[in-house]
């Protein structure tokens, strides 16, 4: 599940005034698109030979495809439509998402978490599990995964469907099987290879149909300086002179800044568990680094996605800080769609953007763009599913002796009853908007205490099965309990927290969010440490080799391997680099 | 190595940036001056699109014969 703020309210939008028009040259490029999006598939497929090949791209691609599919998995809808909203909410302190909760996860996992993944042989995250601790920490880990990651790519199904209803007028059920049929082809034919080779295209085709965009917009404004001038105008008519246009300067206090939160939820929630739990644990993106040829490309991978991750805030965050300052200015003839509340509805900064400043053609190349993204976040979330049932639920529990051709069989339907959950979701989402806030709420819960014993267990040898187990229960049950105990303001109370009784209130639900994922890692730390200590190691030294910190030989390069192909010299520059983006946007 | 990424990349920004500039050339200029501040985008991404294709086609190339 995805750390960024929910763009579930697309789905209040209720055919909102932004329409796009389309002409058949738009239709054109997005038949080519998807004429080589299902072409892909079709020519891997003659290449694929065992169930490795299916899942795990035979361990075979090259650093920087993987590095793409790393963040290509993750630039879904909830990036570019969610990150331009937060940003026209709170302003280049949406940048945090990057530069303090993606890098740091991002360098940390390529350096020391990727050697006892790729080097272990797992071919999970829940199977390391089983190799760490024992069965009953991979059941919870691959039972809890594969239900939310079908939901996820269900709750992409339907936003996309609900968005295209809106500009396009399409029919809501045509969307929702054309997008699922199309992600269904390209995985069923090529596997995760063929999922990879399209994020990789997604990635190149969302970089160069935003960026003219993201030019444009600039250009109406007036420059950065006149983008500067009209957000501190804003900012200063919202009693938060300047909170708009710096991340860090206003972080003292909760209350001078528009998320609501001060620097050390910020950066411990955020930056430390939150982000640490989702780069470092998740499956969906771990999978694409353990698809890589060697070592070195799978411990490079995370690093140098982090390169184009860090300056994707001009490309996702700067659009809604753009439709901001043009609001502010007047007279460009942006417009949004009202909320139901009355305010403009921010998740259609990215369409009322392209309906502003795209004419046919490039029009077409926006529109591509946005549906891939969607498509990008449906696909990552349904080829970590079939691995994960195929390997952890049905080779796990079902049929342990089942031949690697059954296993390819089983990762195929597992793809199409995948896909037809994810509809089943998104059809429910669509008829209750709180289940799937209940859902992204249990998730939070199960997913919040998750990197305590990732942390524990990969760099203290003593950490038993008992104690992960138990510990991330304890975590869950504090971070429900913390749920029920606070509440964001303005909120009521229920789904939103303070069920218990609302004891603390928070100013966002962002603080409130940051914080429970802060209580919920103490305490599954502290149990599974406790717990830990209190029984009996499960595992001897010999079979943890290789999968715990101090038993495991450092990886080394070769001598005279260029700087460029060092992991460690890699990430310090990296780290270097987010800490001057912190620094110039401070 | 089983299909080189940058081959169905670079034939599709080859493509769709042929597709592109074509447009630019035949549609009214009038759709610019309305969204795009006067300049003609088609043209410009177009062509942006086409050497970007043909570089991802050029070192796909170069890599398959070292």
């Amino acid at each position: 599940m995805n750390i960024y703020p929910s763009i579930l309210a697309v789905a209040s939008v209720s055919g909102g005034p932004v329409v796009l028009q389309l002409a058949w040259v738009d239709y054109l490029i997005l038949s080519v698109y998807f004429a080589f999006v299902l072409g892909i598939g079709w020519v891997l497929k003659s290449h694929l030979k065992t169930s490795a090949d299916f899942f795990e791209s035979g361990r075979s691609l090259p650093a920087w495809v993987c590095a793409l599919g790393f963040i290509g998995a993750n630039l879904g809808a909830q990036e570019v439509m969610g990150m331009a909203a937060s940003g026209a909410k709170y302003g280049i302190s949406t940048a945090h998402f990057y530069w303090v909760g993606a890098i740091p996860a991002m360098v940390f996992v390529g350096i020391f978490m990727m050697p006892f993944y790729y080097g272990s042989k797992a071919r999970s995250v829940p199977e390391y599990l089983k190799l760490r601790f024992d069965e009953k920490t991979r059941g919870f880990n691959a039972l809890t995964f594969a239900v939310m990651t079908v939901f996820s790519s269900g709750i992409s199904m339907h936003a996309l469907a609900t968005l295209l209803h809106a500009v396009l007028g399409l029919d809501y059920n045509l969307c929702i099987a054309v997008s699922g049929l199309i992600v269904l082809v390209y995985i069923y034919t090529g596997g995760l290879t063929s999922a990879i080779y399209n994020e990789v295209l997604q990635f190149f085709l969302i970089v160069l149909g935003f960026l003219p965009l993201v030019l444009l917009g600039l250009q109406d404004i007036g420059g950065w300086d006149g983008l500067m001038k009209n957000l501190n105008l804003y900012s200063a008519e919202r009693g938060m002179p300047g909170a708009w246009t710096h991340s860090w300067a206003h972080m003292d206090n909760a209350a001078n800044n528009p998320m609501g939160v001060e620097w050390f939820g910020m950066a411990m929630g955020l930056g430390f568990v939150l982000s640490f739990g989702y780069w470092c644990t998740d499956f969906l993106v771990v999978q694409r680094a353990m698809a890589a040829k060697d070592m070195n490309a799978a411990r490079r991978t995370p690093i140098i996605a982090a390169i184009p991750k860090m300056l994707f805030p001009a490309l996702v965050i700067l659009p809604g800080l753009i439709a901001v300052a043009l609001l502010q200015k007047g007279g460009s003839g942006l417009h949004l769609p009202s909320t139901p509340g009355g305010g403009p509805d921010y998740n259609m900064v990215v369409p009322s953007l392209l309906a502003q400043y795209f004419p046919n053609g490039m029009l077409g190349i926006g529109l591509t763009a946005l549906m891939a993204s969607f498509m990008s976040g449906m696909a990552g979330n349904v080829t970590a599913f079939n691995t994960v049932f195929t390997y952890d639920i049905y080779q796990g529990y079902i049929k342990k002796d089942a031949s690697d051709a059954h296993l390819i069989k089983v990762g195929r339907i597992t793809t199409i009853v995948g896909l037809l959950i994810s509809a089943a979701a998104a059809y429910t989402a669509r008829q209750f908007d709180n289940i799937m806030d209940m859902l992204q709420l249990v998730f939070g819960f199960v997913n919040a205490p998750l990197f305590a014993i990732f942390l524990l267990g990969m760099f203290w040898r003593r950490t038993t099965g008992h104690g992960a187990f138990f510990g991330l229960l304890v975590g869950t049950v504090t971070a429900m309990v913390f749920q029920g105990l606070t509440l964001p303001m303005g909120e009521h109370v229920g789904v939103k927290g303070g069920w218990i009784t609302a004891e603390f209130i928070f100013r966002s639900s962002m603080a409130q969010n940051f914080w429970m994922a802060i209580f919920a890692f103490t305490g599954c730390f502290l149990a599974t440490a406790g717990i830990s200590l209190a029984t009996k190691a499960n595992k001897t030294d010999d079979q943890l080799r290789g999968l715990v910190y101090s038993l495991t030989e450092k990886p080394k390069e070769a001598p005279g391997t260029p700087w460029y192909s060092r992991p460690v010299t890699l990430g310090v520059i990296v780290l270097g680099a987010a800490l001057v983006l912190n620094v110039i946007f401070w | 190595m089983q299909l080189d990424v940058r081959i169905p990349m670079g034939w599709l920004f080859l493509s769709l940036g042929i597709i592109l500039s074509i447009y630019g050339f035949m549609a009214d200029p009038a759709i610019y001056v309305k969204h795009s501040l006067g300049q003609n985008v088609n043209l410009m991404w177009g062509a942006v699109f086409v050497v970007f294709g043909v570089v991802m086609l050029l070192i796909a190339r170069k890599s398959k014969k070292d």
